[in-house]
């Protein structure tokens, strides 16, 4: 995975599987303090205690267990290779919280990405789950919520394609405009 | 978010919906597992949907699935069309998902260059 936006999609999923009917993504980034803070929190079944302390372990990853795989191990390294951390939080029949701690500037942290297409892709192929994405940098923030969303588009499924691009401008434009940083700083003076 | 952006798609998408009506009897399914995403999943099904728009191709459903445990074969994408057979085509990119659109999905013609598996 290249991006941040690549993994954070592929916890959702995570949380998909596991029968979610509310996803909660927030990015938060502190320049002063030097961190990003990624935290995906979901309504799914769970995770028992017993599986919990395995769910970064590549190799103790039961099949039965669909709902983890590569994928937390995979944002583990991501997070650890900029001198950050994963932990996840979970209660079975309550929902599973993921938070990932990245050094902002540090060097081999992973760019963002394309946060549009992934939240695009999120809310058209599960237009039933709601979803919300907060970004803050700083004081500044970015919010966008499917309950409002569903509430302006009435009968229009959020599946519609003219959503899906929607979800992308808005998304864009909303980053660009808080200052949301795409690649550590480090790496833009390279570029 | 901005809200009359919104506003103005509800409009919009609202005057098409008068025109069409019907049911999505269409189904696409893009692996979205982790190995469907490292394989670059996201760009296909973004391209599935762009496509779709792009041709008003309004009968159809795009939806995900997880891991199918051919992960050496993803992006796999499932195009069902009623009364027809599952395809599963294998290695899809942006560039075939668009054909696949083009072609199985609107003409109802089968790519078979690009299938991986086929209901039996």
């Amino acid at each position: 995975m290249l991006e941040l936006s690549m993994h954070i999609l592929d916890i959702a999923q995570n949380s998909l599987a596991a029968g979610s009917t509310r996803v909660e993504i927030r990015i938060q980034e502190d320049l002063p303090a030097d961190f990003l803070v990624i935290e995906v929190r979901d309504n799914g079944r769970g995770i028992s205690g017993a599986m919990l302390p395995k769910v970064t372990d590549p190799f103790v990853t039961s099949r039965t267990t669909r709902e983890v795989g590569l994928g937390l191990p995979l944002l583990k390294e991501a997070a650890e290779r900029c001198e950050g951390c994963v932990e996840v939080r979970s209660e079975e029949g309550r929902g599973t919280t993921v938070v990932a701690r990245f050094r902002l500037d540090h060097f081999d942290r992973a760019p963002l990405g394309d946060m549009g297409e992934t939240m695009g892709i999120l809310i058209s192929a599960n237009p039933d789950v709601d979803f919300l994405y907060e970004h803050r940098v700083d004081q500044r923030i970015y919010i966008m919520e499917t309950r409002e969303m569903r509430q302006v588009l009435g009968s229009i499924g959020l599946d519609d394609p003219s959503v899906l691009d929607f979800v992308r401008q808005d998304i864009r434009m909303g980053l660009k405009k808080i200052g949301a940083a795409t690649f550590p700083k480090i790496m833009e003076v390279l570029r | 978010m901005n809200i009359e952006e919104l506003k103005k798609i509800r409009e919009k998408v609202q005057k098409e919906m008068d025109l069409r009506g019907g049911e999505k009897a269409i189904k696409v399914v893009v692996g979205m597992g982790t190995c469907g995403i490292a394989a670059g999943a996201r760009p296909v099904m973004a391209a599935i949907k762009d496509e779709l728009g792009r041709q008003n191709a309004e009968n159809v459903t795009v939806i995900q699935s997880g891991c199918a445990g051919f992960c050496e074969q993803e992006p796999l994408v499932d195009v069902l069309r009623p009364g027809e057979k599952k395809v599963t085509y294998g290695k899809v990119n942006p560039e075939k998902a668009r054909k696949i659109v083009t072609e199985h999905v609107v003409r109802g013609r089968i790519l078979n260059d690009f299938v991986f598996a086929q209901e039996k």
